[in-house]
């Protein structure tokens, strides 16, 4: 078994070597090992990418926008995913933004996972049929059970999902009245001599 | 009274950081002293007649247990060697997490003694690899198997038995990840497994000597005396493959670095001083100077370093015994400032280092923040601007940003990764082919050039549009903002001049690691010896804390 250590050093130097520069190598690597550490074929999908990218054309987007096309060919993740991690503060305020056609889109997923913890929001990360929630850059949950992941996203959603509860107000109290079993009734005595108690309220 | 943190610009520089020296801080002094407690135990010892076969040691609290696992082999005069491109050696180890099982051991027995090319599991933590001495392990052999003791003039100027060519961790060719024991109090603080292998290795090192001895004549043969195995170390040869870690590494080495600052400030800060504080100053000082007077080494520019360091610590004792007062206040700040001004760089980092000995209640609470956690300084701040780059690398840059690397002498050295052992090297950038596939390493030139670049853009710009058109640049604005944060972050100086000596970066480490007497062998790579003077497992219980100066 590879280290995660070994997979972040390698990925490093792969990446240089296929031309990007030594910052952009030192985030895809550290993208790969968090892929890997979360169990998603980064490995695997990345060395596919490095294969096409000096053969086929792929684009870039300098600005993240609403929504973001690309001309002619698809968007190449990495640059893509560089592009929406350093402009993620701006991003978050669009609460919604929309992609089309990207290029192995598993290998945005760490920056859109390093982006939830930055701005302290889950983040939804949907595509065709697949959904993964990105929770602050701890776990990642997804529908997509495929060993194989799809090569290519044509239509990319990302979400900005508002930090509220995932239950409802009475189920909650359902389970705050269970959690009021474990209080005990204090004596008249007792409240007497609790913080605070002698002191003018109004002093 | 306040003392400032000394300045980066002066402690940061190469030829300071190549003049330190082991401390308190040291990680093979802290491991001793956080092992002290545990149960030291040789688990298996089955060697045949020549000193081959399979040993192991372990260190048990509780539930815990790390085994270092030992292979002695057979190898030839003309196979040993100590340079990265050797495929065998004497001995090969690696530490374990837990009690290894019998079939652990036999995966291990194919693996370990291969090293680069050999695959580890998660449950080894440390890998290893050493070759004897052989002069000296023949001569304490043959000595010993009489019933005598080793001469101990010829033993004095080795120091060891084994000196280890490497010691690998945190996930090299497949060890298990620091992620997976980061949370261990045990092993809070850097290297700490790292010299756990080398302390257990120096025992076996004294167990098979002991053994080749009694197995060649029974009746006769006598164990190495403990005093002068105690007074043995480990060898080690150590090339540049330990140079760009402490560049890798700003964070960790901030940390190392502000540790060894933030006691020296607090030492100087001390009002009064006790008596028997000044004494053991004192005598570790005057104790010190055999550490010195001992020190062999070829190397023309090592020897005049110990020169200076002996003509001025000789004169430093001379002040502290004749002239100076240690009642008058503030005496370690009076002594700091006498030593800058009259003193070699050498001399000053020296003493400093002697200056933590009496203060175990500063040194110790620093030793647990000597780790980092890097990931959490990863992220680049992108909603900052440009003004702000620019003020950060002109306060935290200046020296740097007048060096002119149009200048061939300023550029003239690249750093890259050799093809045949995956090792990083130095080369001349305009001799040797291969300086398009430069390592990332030459900070000083890329913050100019991050400088300049930055100069010429709007100051209100924030850096995640600064970032679009300067991606080359991304490396050098990530360790902009970690300066901001950790002064001791970076190394004030340019490591691809052509006056760079590596080897003080290598003794950075090094002295950190706790290592003494550094004997360069060349500008690139130099002998170190480790634990020489320690307890041995048996002592440690029980030990002299100053044992470096006391041995």
């Amino acid at each position: 078994m590879k280290s995660l250590s070994e997979i972040e050093t390698i990925t490093k130097r792969a990446s240089k070597a296929v031309g990007f520069s030594w910052g952009v190598s030192e985030e895809i690597a550290k993208g790969i090992r968090l892929l890997e550490l979360f169990g998603l074929p980064g490995i695997n999908n990345l060395n596919q990418y490095f294969k096409l990218i000096n053969k086929k054309n792929f684009e870039n987007l300098s600005i993240i926008k609403k929504k973001n096309k690309s001309n002619k060919f698809s968007l190449c993740p990495i640059n893509l995913g560089i592009r929406i991690l350093d402009q993620i503060k701006t991003i978050e305020k669009l609460k919604k933004i929309t992609l089309h056609k990207v290029a192995y889109p598993i290998l945005l997923i760490p920056f859109l996972s390093r982006s939830s913890d930055i701005v302290g929001k889950k983040i939804l990360f949907k595509f065709e049929k697949n959904t993964f929630l990105l929770n602050f850059n701890v776990n990642i949950l997804s529908n997509l059970s495929l060993k194989k992941f799809p090569l290519l996203a044509k239509k990319i959603e990302i979400i900005f999902l508002e930090n509220k509860d995932n239950f409802t107000e009475k189920e909650w109290k359902s389970l705050y009245k269970l959690s009021e079993k474990t209080f005990v009734e204090e004596t008249e005595s007792l409240k007497q001599g609790a913080a605070g108690a002698g002191l003018t309220d109004n002093d | 009274m306040n003392v400032n943190l000394r300045d980066p610009n002066k402690v940061m520089k190469l030829s300071r950081l190549g003049s330190f020296h082991q401390s308190r801080l040291s990680f093979l002094r802290s491991f001793l002293s956080e092992f002290k407690d545990w149960e030291y135990k040789r688990d298996l010892f089955d060697l045949d007649k020549h000193g081959y076969g399979t040993a192991v040691y372990s260190f048990t609290k509780k539930d815990r247990v790390y085994s270092l696992v030992c292979f002695a082999n057979q190898i030839s005069d003309t196979e040993r060697s100590d340079r990265v491109i050797a495929t065998k050696w004497d001995a090969a180890f690696t530490l374990h997490d837990g009690i290894p099982l019998k079939k652990d051991i036999e995966r291990l027995r194919n693996e370990v003694p291969k090293q680069e090319v050999g695959r580890l599991s998660y449950k080894e933590l440390t890998l290893s690899r050493a070759n004897k001495s052989v002069r000296i392990f023949d001569h304490v052999v043959e000595n010993l198997s009489k019933g005598f003791q080793p001469d101990l003039d010829l033993l004095e100027k080795v120091g060891y038995l084994y000196r280890t060519t490497a010691v690998y961790g945190s996930g090299k060719f497949g060890l298990a990840d620091r992620f997976r024991i980061k949370n261990r109090e045990e092993i809070n603080g850097p290297f700490r497994l790292e010299m756990m292998l080398v302390y257990l290795v120096r025992q076996f090192t004294f167990d098979q000597v002991n053994h080749v001895a009694k197995k060649r004549n029974p009746k006769t043969a006598v164990n190495l005396d403990p005093k002068i195995c105690k007074n043995l170390g480990i060898g080690n040869s150590t090339g540049l493959g330990m140079a760009p870690f402490i560049v890798n590494h700003p964070t960790l080495l901030n940390n190392w670095i502000y540790s060894r600052e933030t006691a020296l400030k607090k030492i100087r800060e001390l009002e009064i001083v006790e008596i028997k504080d000044s004494n053991l100053f004192k005598d570790c000082v005057r104790n010190s100077v055999k550490n010195i007077t001992s020190w062999n080494t070829d190397s023309e520019f090592q020897i005049k370093k110990i020169k200076f360091l002996l003509h001025d610590v000789r004169k430093f004792l001379d002040f502290v015994e004749n002239e100076f007062d240690f009642k008058k206040s503030y005496p370690f700040n009076t002594l700091y400032l006498w030593l800058e001004k009259e003193t070699c760089e050498e001399c000053v980092e020296y003493i400093v280092s002697i200056m933590m000995e009496p203060f175990g209640e500063i040194v110790q609470p620093l030793i647990k923040e000597m780790s980092s956690d890097e990931e959490k300084y990863f992220n680049i701040p992108t909603d900052r601007s440009v003004g702000d780059l620019v003020a950060i690398l002109k306060k935290k840059y200046s020296n740097i940003l007048s060096i002119d690397f149009d200048k061939k002498e300023n550029h003239k050295k690249f750093w890259f990764i050799s093809k045949n052992k995956e090792e990083p090297r130095l080369a001349d950038r305009f001799e040797e082919q291969g300086s398009d596939l430069e390592q990332p390493l030459a900070i000083a030139r890329d913050i100019k050039k991050l400088y300049e670049r930055a100069l010429s853009s709007k100051e209100s710009e924030k850096i995640d549009k600064f970032l679009i058109d300067n991606s080359d640049l991304r490396h050098v604005v990530r360790r902009a903002f970690i300066i901001e944060k950790f002064p001791y972050s970076e190394i004030q100086d340019n490591t691809i001049s052509e006056n760079l000596v590596p080897i003080d970066m290598l003794r950075l480490k090094l002295s950190f690691f706790g290592a003494l007497k550094f004997d360069p062998r060349s500008d690139k790579w130099l002998r170190i010896c480790m634990f020489q003077g320690a307890p041995l497992p048996k002592e440690l219980k029980n030990f002299d804390e100053q044992w470096v100066y006391n041995s």
